[in-house]
């Protein structure tokens, strides 16, 4: 039973203070249980290093298995694509990987590392390009050179390009065989606006007008030691870590000054009902919302715990309701979305069978109703803050989690005490201002996007508004033949 | 247990590892130092592994039984009931026990006749419509009892994560995480729900699941051939039945159904826990036996009897849809614990893993065939004789054809030729870094150790394995390849689609790597 609820965090050290520990007899209630405190456990604290070229470096030593990890993130988001070359960043990314070095071709690259079963991975999304590497400890010295070697000198082979695009080509012709990738894709399209770099996609042409010296001026213009958070987790000594990283990328001089373009997105809402036709599925696909927050929203704590009791657990209302109390739906969540730096999609998702389609879609709008019509109770605030904090711990219990947080933070400009600035801004939300932040979900404003069949919905979709139908045909595709 | 073997793989990982001195944490003999096995009288078999990292423990349990332990008529109740399993006991999850419990026995009644009359020879509609009218006020009244998801308020106010469950065609696993200090919410919450479930909720569980597989079956591509797949692939053995349920079997299964299948199956010797965390044994075993000890022993389930007989012909399914094509290949195999699995991992290395595997060199790369194909063996489930199977994701304006002449080619080869010095040993070297990283996750290490208690009745099995992996030659994959890829003992399955049957119509060829787009 996939829950679709990711994380649930948590802690409450409080509640436990000085009970004695587990009661002699069987509880036969859960009431009973008493519960010893939590141990004392502080997060582990990365150390933070500025090359003098500007690199970020973080390292979090981890001596229990004999593996070293590594992550790059690089300001090379496929946010910054030119309109026409959508899919730059992402073919970039894999050319990067697999085309090889300018001392080492693409193939040899491959045997090497998987010969020492090492990995290294370049992916890009919106707002940065990743790469990763992974190797035994034995290892690490030399894989961490070729690491240096893919991001600073990639060969971009012409003959591997041509593979990425193949794949990237085979992936739009397929992008609308599934009804959930249609449904995400396209709402973020009405939510953004569809040439907002936050929503918009790869196309044939735009796949088709990159050439390789388009990836050759993307990585020269954007892959410099100021723009690169590195972050070390794992089985090393940090001294002779920092002399490796010093010897692979001390010697890359800084980029020119430079300021990230803003990128654009629609900024009012589009209310109404929006539908996309698909008659090869049993259910509806219902995506219903508008923008969202940033992080650094100042109810962003008071959201985290709307968003628990909303959403967050099999208690919460929405799963309670929609999937417990009336069947509808195996698959419903929702909230209020933010990301780090712009803002994320608020939504509510439901997929139901499609006679069911109006109930499920009703069924969600009162939900996002009820959220100020029948404000949240003290005992639903309390319940989403025990469990949020009493999960807590979870968020730092291994030191691969923290590291890749706090290079997220690093990233994102976030203090990098961001984690225990969580646990107190949680823990000092009031019912109060949870019943504020509830104006952040504004129903009367919510775009409603429903992908699935044409016929057999209980209720017709004018019944929820002006319908814009959507398009989702793909244009004449490229001759296979062309290579 | 064979010591040799073991010391060299624990030695071939300190060279690997460079370590010198301290104790690696990864191999057997530092595993046995920290980890205890305590079978209770009744049955249940729990692994604890004491793993102090952080303050914090997970858990999986492990049942023998899935899907394949169903018969026609109830296809989809080892799922079922994995959903009951979150509904609650009598202590948990009711507002009134012992009235809710009457109201659930007159709503089974009422269930009972509603569906004799709707599966009778001739059914009376007016009689069916009062029947069903009877049964959905006595849902409405057993409803009013119910102190809905109690179980996973609890687990979940408590800093409970992860809590999630899956049913496969042979085993069953339920997992989440706590804090340190709920172990004995842990040993509270697993033992109630194995020793009395409550099956409350169930006829609306029921349509939660029926909404799941038109999700995850119906209204997917792959979902849809998946399905056509297994239950070609198989004619006797059980493993034919989707897990989902067919949909007529999601409309009848029943309370009473539930009851049976839990007397039978779940039963504490049945049943396997492996803890990992900052837990001790020492203090949490008396914990175990005060709370899953209360459990009375029950028989063992009788053992499954059908064995899918050898198979004679090829089949081949051709589903068309509206999506792109899709391919899948199947042949069969005997069960993972058969002395030849370690074969089949190489042949799925070699043919399939990474960037210089076969398949991915000669489809993906060379012929741009594909942009996909991934090998692997233990399908649908790994207790039984099972299928290896191969599937690939055709380029565009690619036949499956095109792809299956490609894909044989290679696999015919394994049967012709030795593979390379250098392909063994990239697949031991990889087979002893894959098990080493994951050993990094309490949830993942939970479900290994209980898995493999489950399948060789020895958790260490799971280390030992890479000693059997180390001991594949080339002759053995010759040999297994030979027995395995023939005609007769394959299943084909693919997506033609359906609008572009015809080829695409030529266009003009663009100067080599310039596209122009449309």
């Amino acid at each position: 039973m996939n829950r679709r609820n990711p994380r649930t965090p948590a802690l409450l050290l409080l509640a436990a203070l000085a009970l004695p520990a587990a009661a002699a007899a069987q509880a036969t209630r859960a009431g009973e249980l008493r519960y010893p405190p939590l141990p004392a456990f502080a997060i582990p604290q990365p150390e933070r290093v500025v090359l003098d070229n500007g690199m970020v470096v973080m390292l979090l030593e981890d001596h229990e298995l004999p593996l070293v990890e590594a992550t790059a993130l690089v300001r090379a988001g496929s946010r910054f694509d030119p309109a026409g070359k959508v899919g730059l960043a992402g073919l970039g990314a894999a050319v990067m990987r697999t085309g090889g070095t300018q001392s080492m071709p693409g193939d040899a690259l491959d045997d090497a590392l998987e010969s020492r079963a090492a990995v290294i991975e370049l992916g890009a999304n919106e707002d940065s390009v990743r790469a990763v590497l992974s190797s035994l400890k034995a290892d690490f010295p030399q894989v961490l050179r070729t690491f240096a070697d893919v991001l600073r000198r990639p060969a971009f082979d012409a003959g591997k390009l041509e593979v990425a695009r193949n794949r990237a080509i085979a992936e739009v012709s397929r992008q609308n065989d599934d009804a959930q990738g249609i449904l995400f894709r396209e709402f973020n399209k009405v939510v953004y606006g569809g040439d907002s770099p936050y929503a918009r996609t790869e196309t044939y042409a735009t796949l088709g007008n990159i050439q390789r010296d388009d990836l050759v001026a993307w990585h020269r213009a954007s892959f410099h030691p100021d723009r690169i958070v590195l972050g070390l987790v794992g089985d090393f000594q940090r001294d002779e870590a920092l002399r490796l990283i010093r010897e692979a990328f001390g010697d890359w001089p800084r980029g020119p000054q430079w300021k990230p373009a803003e990128a654009a997105f629609r900024q009012q809402p589009s209310p109404g009902v929006y539908y996309v036709e698909k008659d090869d599925v049993t259910q509806s696909y219902v995506l219903m919302g508008h923008l969202g927050l940033r992080v650094n929203d100042p109810d962003y704590y008071a959201l985290e715990v709307l968003n628990q009791a909303l959403s967050g657990s099999f208690a919460s209302r929405l799963i309670a309701n929609v999937r417990t109390r009336k069947g509808l739906a195996y698959a419903v969540f929702g909230g209020v979305g933010s990301e780090w730096d712009h803002p994320g999609v608020s939504s509510l998702f439901v997929s139901t069978k499609t006679e069911t389609t109006g109930a499920g879609i009703d069924a969600l709008l009162e939900e996002a109703r009820n959220v100020t019509a029948q404000p949240f109770s003290a005992d639903e605030v309390d319940r989403a803050k025990q469990s949020l904090l009493n999960s807590f711990v979870f968020r730092f219990d291994t030191r691969r989690e923290v590291l890749g947080r706090q290079l997220l933070l690093e990233y994102y400009g976030y203090p990098l005490d961001w984690l225990a600035r969580y646990r107190s801004g949680v823990e000092s939300v009031t019912l109060e201002q949870v019943r504020k932040a509830s104006r952040h979900l504004r129903p009367e404003e919510f775009s409603i996007l429903v992908v699935g069949p044409s016929e057999g919905m209980d209720k017709p979709l004018t019944s929820f508004g002006k319908v814009t139908p959507i398009d989702v045909a793909l244009p004449p595709p490229p001759s296979p033949g062309r290579r | 247990m064979n010591r040799n073997a073991v010391s060299r793989w624990a030695l071939a990982l300190l060279l690997l590892a460079g370590i010198a001195g301290a104790a690696p944490a990864q191999d057997l003999k530092s595993f046995e130092q920290k980890t205890k096995v305590h079978k209770l009288a009744n049955g249940w078999t729990f692994i604890i592994v004491e793993r102090p990292t952080a303050p914090v423990f997970s858990f999986a349990t492990i049942a023998d039984v899935g899907s394949a332990q169903e018969v026609p008529g109830i296809t989809g109740l080892a799922h079922m009931f994995e959903h009951m399993a979150f509904k609650g006991t009598p202590n948990i999850g009711s507002k009134d026990y012992a009235a809710e419990k009457k109201a659930l026995e007159a709503l089974e009644t009422a269930y009972q006749a509603w569906q004799t009359e709707r599966l009778s020879a001739r059914p009376d509609a007016k009689k069916m419509e009062s029947l069903r009218a009877d049964f959905q006020a006595r849902q409405k009244e057993a409803a009013g009892f119910v102190a809905q998801n109690e179980f996973d308020d609890l687990l979940t106010r408590e800093g409970g994560t992860g809590m999630n469950a899956s049913t496969g065609a042979d085993v069953t696993s339920y997992f989440y995480s706590l804090p340190a200090n709920k172990v004995e919410l842990f040993a509270f919450l697993e033992s109630e729900r194995f020793a009395h479930p409550v099956f409350r909720e169930f006829y609306e569980e029921r349509d939660v699941v029926h909404e799941e597989r038109r999700m995850s079956y119906e209204s997917q591509p792959i979902g849809r051939l998946v399905e056509q797949f297994t239950t070609t692939a198989f004619q006797y053995h059980p493993y034919q039945q989707p897990g989902i349920g067919s949909p007529s079997d999601l409309d009848a299964i029943s309370i009473t159904d539930a009851e049976q299948f839990f007397q039978t199956y779940y039963v504490p010797s049945n049943l396997i826990t492996a803890v990992v965390g900052d837990v001790h044994a020492e203090t949490l075993i008396p914990i175990l036996e005060k709370y899953f000890g209360r459990i009375p022993a029950r028989p063992a389930p009788a053992p499954l009897r059908t064995v899918e007989p050898p198979q004679i012909a090829e089949r081949t399914v051709v589903l068309e849809d509206p999506a792109q094509p899709f391919y899948i290949e199947g042949y069969h195999k005997p069960a993972e614990t058969h002395p030849d699995q370690p074969v089949y991992d190489a042949i799925d290395d070699i043919l399939s893993t990474g960037r210089t595997s076969r398949l991915y060199r000669s489809l993906v790369r060379d012929k741009k065939l594909a942009i996909d194909v991934e090998s692997f063996s233990g399908y649908p489930g790994e207790k039984y004789p099972n299928l290896w199977a191969v599937l690939a994701v055709p380029a565009f304006g690619i036949t499956n054809q095109q792809v299956q002449a490609a894909l044989r080619q290679e696999v015919e080869r394994l049967k012709t030729e030795d593979v390379t010095d250098e392909e063994l040993a990239k697949f031991k070297a990889r087979s002893k870094a894959d098990l080493v990283r994951s050993l990094r996750s309490n949830q993942g290490l939970a479900a290994e150790l209980a898995g493999y208690q489950r399948l060789y009745g020895d958790w260490r099995e799971l280390f030992r394995y890479i000693d059997r992996l180390d001991r594949v030659t080339k002759a053995d994959i010759r040999r297994v390849a030979n027995a395995t890829f023939q005609a007769p003992n394959r299943t084909v399955a693919m997506i033609v689609n359906r609008d572009s049957k015809a080829p695409a119509p030529p266009a003009p060829a663009t100067p080599g790597g310039k596209n122009s787009g449309n």
